[in-house]
């Protein structure tokens, strides 16, 4: 499917989570460089609420601009873009998002694996994905078809994640590029360009 | 997985072999529909399954009702539900004849809670409810109204977040796992098959509600499916839509004045 592949001009990276991930982000966040080269996609486990808390939460704490996900909003370097509650959050070959209400994958959506694998698809050695703290297993099938397609892997260290769990589970089934504690995420993402 | 190439060819051979055409669908979408049913099914390879679909006219019509996505609940964005009831109903109450389209109803639980609004407004005697959707099997559950009991908690929750102030147990009758929701909110509803991709518009509406249906289509498609509702909008009427679809960019934008900040737009020209 290689031939498929659009060639993107910017870089994407995901960085997923669940419980205790939210932690690791307000750390992160403040710190990044205002405007990325690339794009900034969040996709956490959240409550399904009708309002934009999280959004809200992440603007505040963060130097990079972000911008509302409705369907088809076009993903852009420089900008963060949330994953919305009750939705999961697709990737389409014109550098578009797609928002899909389907069944639940991990009793979660939005979900982590159908995030990154759609990413993958489209975006192939240019995105990173990064799995944060969380106590279940989505994100790790997710991060072997982001290998699979030449991107890159990077996993929160469990030792240093407030719920393990899919870090570890992650690690257990995937070697990843890189496994980072909270200073090591924040330098990486910055060095990324 | 599934890859772009073969999505073409499947999108070909079904247009060619059965006549709809899903070229328009949102192609990530489609894909991880297309992969699910590929996997649910057990098929060794795509070409076995490519081939079942052109051969088997009754598997065919099993891929349209599996690939297409059937999640919904009753109120669901409840606060949607406030407007509609607080704002939007007793507009409506002002009409001799109240006529209502939800474009893609699935299995039905929005359009039952349109019905409640209206009988609880007063108002269902004279409204007629019409519920559309491509795929006949939710179209069969949709008109018995009998939808899981172990929902019923979550929607009776969303209902009082509506604003409603009824005993919500009043609505339904629970039976072996089921709810079977009452005939007086089902006899003012018609329902019938329709593809918004290929059929046309059918009558005119006071209000007519697409939610979640449109973001499993590409742009040009969504603009196709905006303007038939506005085809089939009276003036002043309204068109909702889901929480993060929006007709912004669209060609009929300008004819149209959003509700405060809800996915609810008038046609004032």
């Amino acid at each position: 499917m290689e031939e498929n592949k659009v060639v993107p001009r910017f870089k994407v990276v995901i960085i997923a989570g669940s419980a205790g991930s939210l932690e690791v982000l307000m750390q992160v966040l403040p710190k990044l460089k205002s405007t990325p080269a690339f794009a900034l996609v969040i996709v956490l486990h959240r409550k399904n609420t009708e309002d934009n808390t999280l959004e809200e939460l992440i603007a505040i704490k963060s130097h990079i601009t972000v911008r509302e996900v409705e369907d088809k909003t076009v993903l852009l370097p420089g900008f963060i873009y949330v994953a919305p509650s009750d939705y999961h959050l697709l990737f389409e070959t014109n550098g578009e998002l797609s928002l899909d209400t389907s069944e639940k994958i991990n009793y979660s959506r939005p979900s982590i694996d159908v995030s990154f694998e759609s990413a993958a698809q489209v975006y192939g050695p240019a995105l990173t994905g990064i799995l944060l703290s969380g106590a279940n297993a989505d994100g790790t099938h997710g991060l072997k078809i982001i290998k699979q397609q030449g991107g890159t892997v990077v996993i929160q260290d469990p030792a240093t994640a407030e719920m393990p769990f899919m870090p570890r589970t992650a690690l257990e089934n995937i070697t990843p590029h890189y496994v980072l504690d909270v200073p090591g995420l924040l330098g990486y993402i910055n060095a990324i360009n | 997985m599934v890859n772009d190439r073969q999505l073409d060819v499947l999108i070909n051979d079904v247009f060619e072999y059965h006549g709809f055409d899903f070229s328009g669908y949102s192609r990530a979408s489609l894909r991880r529909r297309v992969d699910r049913l590929v996997q649910l099914d057990g098929f060794a390879d795509f070409a076995l399954f490519l081939s079942k679909v052109r051969t088997d006219a009754s598997y065919f019509k099993h891929m349209v009702e599996e690939i297409t996505v059937n999640v919904t609940e009753m109120f669901r964005d409840p606060h949607f539900y406030k407007v509609l009831r607080e704002e939007i109903v007793p507009v409506l109450a002002t009409k001799p004849f109240i006529r209502i389209w939800h474009a893609g109803c699935s299995s039905g639980e929005e359009v039952y809670s349109m019905a409640i609004l209206l009988q609880e407004a007063n108002l269902l005697h004279k409204s007629l409810l019409y519920a559309t959707d491509i795929n006949p099997l939710v179209l069969d559950t949709a008109k018995k109204g009998i939808f899981p009991l172990r929902m019923i908690k979550s929607y009776s929750e969303n209902y009082m977040a509506s604003g409603g102030k009824k005993d919500f147990s009043g609505y339904y009758t629970a039976n072996y796992g089921l709810a079977k929701f009452g005939e007086d909110l089902s006899a003012k509803m018609v329902f019938s098959l329709h593809n918004l991709v290929s059929d046309g518009s059918f009558n005119e509406f006071d209000l007519i509600l697409c939610r979640n249906v449109l973001i499993y289509f590409d742009k040009d498609l969504q603009e196709r499916a905006l303007q038939l509702f506005d085809d089939s909008l009276a003036k002043l009427g309204y068109l909702a839509l889901g929480t993060k679809e929006t007709i912004k960019f669209s060609h009929m934008e300008s004819r149209y004045e959003q509700q405060k900040k809800e996915k609810l737009w008038k046609k004032i020209k």
